[in-house]
């Protein structure tokens, strides 16, 4: 029911559905996602909030699985242990003086300030104007400077050819890459694939800076955090009850 | 007194063997870097944790080996020291050779080495990475303008200026590559302000011990006259660069101890146990800085050509050590990410690093690319003096 909501706010923000559309099934180059119809603005930051008490393991699994199935990745054959592509893993996380114990879902928070971006030689690390982070498979050289920048361990290096990769979300051998906060249902008006799987509220998306939008007004409400506050890079992913 | 240069000979068997022995290790890195490309980097050791491995290390280790050997030249020219004028065309030459060998180590470990003219043409000014790659390049016109300037009579009153500027340069050259480290905030490892410093220091250590060895070796080998007045002034000077990094490596150490937030990587990195503490307390304090000082100035061995040259190949094996610590030591502990909580699943520990042996032949031939840039350029052009006794290099010397 509130997912539904969620997912009005964002039809009402989105004009041209279709256009959207056709745009990303014959566009390959992941700028020219979003057509003019729709286009990109920095009146939008799309983020995300993940409360952990609403989250079980079972719905942590669920959006990791969600995300492989909607982008493809995780089949690789070759690759061993930490040279596995993981956009989104789960995390569990026990207070050192408490002793509580939490389990969170981790991917590119989407940062403002994207230290991935400051370092990428060649521009294929890029913020949209909407916030969202990506790398340009055509611009990548493979330097993986990012990766020794990124703080959260959000992304992974493509150690080997790939096969039955999904159209829209084009991959390579040699590149680096992470989550795109399926920026190509976003740009249809839908909602990331790991946000839909999980039914409960665990997971809202949905504009930052829209008043309305119900990302924005739980996060008025409600105590949230970002992980590693202290680096002040604004990140979009936000977590409750950590 | 006017100095003769003159090309080596480079016709006996010894040098054909050395020549050949180099484009094997060559040939073998390139042969690596097609078995690594085609295959996808899981054939290697690296990963999503250790994204930077030994092709790093060596990149890396020679770059900044490279500027530093240059200085030989900019102390004569830039100082103006006369005893080390005869030396600047060949400290020129293993400066670019050396910059040559990191680079082309760097280049072909990227992911797409293909897309090369990506990295030339499309500019992320905010990247320190990027700014390195226009470093580099200026380096080569540089020094190659400085070399030019040297060789010709007519432009030899011009070479103290250029002199100046390849100097200035190579030192914004060492502090941008120790800032692709001291930039990265994300890690405590690295976030420091004084890596760029150190590398500098660094770089004048390893890189005047690559000069004194190819000095020592082809004065040997062309069976030329090579006095001790220069091997000693050398040898002080690598012992006072040697001690100066030892010196950085201390305060640097101790300043990550007292910040507390970093006492646990300390702790790992340097009395766990583990690989990286065997390597930096054996390999880089022990075996790439007490030895050395120990035979650089033990009184026992003060003359002794062999020892200086033991010496300057116990600094390079310990500045490659240190790099490997530095770099592939520096990823292996996990980002601090959720500072007050342990992390039980799901990311964390000290990932295991075993190096493939492409990726070792990839780094071992861009020190065999120095080397034979090197030798066969002393053979066709004149870069090196016919003498370097005592009475040419120093005519006020009294023996
Ligand atoms: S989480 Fe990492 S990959 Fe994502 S925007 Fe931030 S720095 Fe870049
Ligand atoms: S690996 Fe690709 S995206 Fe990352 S910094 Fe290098 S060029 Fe940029």
């Amino acid at each position: 029911m509130n997912k539904e909501l969620n997912r009005r706010d964002f039809l009402k923000n989105t004009t041209a559905v279709t256009a959207g559309v056709a745009t990303i099934a014959s566009g390959i180059t992941l700028t020219t996602f979003a057509a003019n119809d729709n286009p990109v603005t920095n009146e939008k930051r799309w983020g995300m909030l993940v409360d952990t008490n609403k989250l079980t393991e079972s719905n942590i699994n669920d959006m990791v699985n969600a995300c492989q199935e909607e982008n493809g990745w995780g089949s690789e054959i070759h690759s061993t242990g930490h040279q596995k592509p993981s956009w989104i893993k789960k995390i569990k996380v026990k207070d050192k003086v408490t002793g509580k114990i939490d389990m969170l879902p981790m991917m590119c928070q989407h940062c403002e300030h994207p230290p991935c971006v400051d370092v990428c030689p060649t521009n294929a690390s890029m913020k949209r104007e909407d916030g969202i982070v990506l790398v340009d498979k055509h611009l990548c050289i493979g330097c993986r400077y990012c990766m020794m920048a990124c703080p959260y361990d959000a992304r992974s290096f493509v150690h080997e050819d790939l096969s039955n990769q999904k159209e829209h979300m084009p991959r390579g051998k040699g590149t680096v890459e992470s989550c795109t906060m399926c920026v190509h249902r976003v740009d249809k008006g839908e909602m990331p694939a790991c946000a839909e799987a999980v039914s409960s509220n665990g997971v809202i998306f949905g504009d930052l800076y829209d008043a309305n939008s119900k990302i924005n007004q739980t996060l008025k409400k409600i105590q949230s955090t970002q992980i590693r506050t202290d680096l002040n890079l604004n990140t979009g992913v936000r977590y409750s009850g950590i | 007194m006017n100095i003769r240069y003159q090309q080596i000979e480079g016709r006996s068997l010894g040098f054909y063997a050395l020549v050949a022995g180099l484009g094997v290790l060559i040939l073998t890195a390139l042969g690596s870097v097609y078995f690594m490309e085609h295959h996808g980097h899981y054939v290697t050791g690296m990963n999503n944790r250790i994204v930077w491995g030994i092709p790093h290390v060596f990149a890396l280790f020679l770059i900044i080996a490279a500027s530093g050997a240059l200085n030989v030249a900019s102390i004569a020219s830039v100082f103006q020291n006369k005893l080390y004028k005869p030396l600047s065309r060949l400290s020129g030459l293993v400066s670019l050779a050396l910059l040559a060998g990191g680079l082309m180590v760097l280049v072909l470990d990227l992911g797409r080495p293909d897309r090369l003219i990506v990295a030339m043409t499309e500019y992320n000014f905010k990247s320190i990475f990027a700014w390195n790659i226009i470093l580099y390049n200026g380096f080569f016109v540089i020094v190659a303008v400085y070399l030019w300037m040297m060789f010709e009579r007519r432009m030899n009153k011009f070479s103290r200026k250029i002199g100046i500027a390849a100097f200035i340069w190579r030192l914004v050259l060492t502090t941008g590559t120790g800032s692709i480290f001291g930039l990265l905030v994300a890690r405590h490892t690295y976030d420091a302000m004084i890596m760029a410093p150190k590398f500098i220091v660094m770089s004048f250590s390893f890189g005047l011990a690559f000069f004194i060895l190819i000095l020592i070796a082809s004065y040997k080998w062309g069976d030329r006259p090579l006095g001790d007045v220069i091997l000693n002034r050398l040898r002080n000077l690598l012992g006072v660069f040697v001690a100066a990094v030892l010196y950085f490596v201390i305060v640097f150490h101790i300043g990550n101890i007292y910040l507390a937030e970093n006492n646990n990587v300390e702790m790992i990195l340097f009395a766990n146990g583990s690989i990286y503490t065997n390597l930096f307390w054996y390999g880089q304090i022990i075996l790439g800085s007490i030895v050395p000082l120990v035979l650089i100035y033990h009184p026992a061995v003060k003359g002794n050509r062999s020892v200086l040259g033991l010496a300057s190949i116990l600094v390079i094996i310990g500045g490659i050590v240190q790099m490997y610590v530095l770099i592939v030591g520096g990823q292996a502990y996990p980002l601090e990410m959720f500072p007050g909580k342990d992390i039980l699943e799901g990311y964390g520990g000290i990932v295991a690093y075993t190096p493939s042996f492409p990726e070792i032949a990839l780094g071992v031939g861009g020190l065999a690319l120095a080397l034979v840039v090197v030798t066969l350029l002393v053979k066709f052009l004149p870069f090196l003096p016919e003498s370097l006794a005592d009475k040419v290099a120093d005519p006020h010397h009294k023996i």
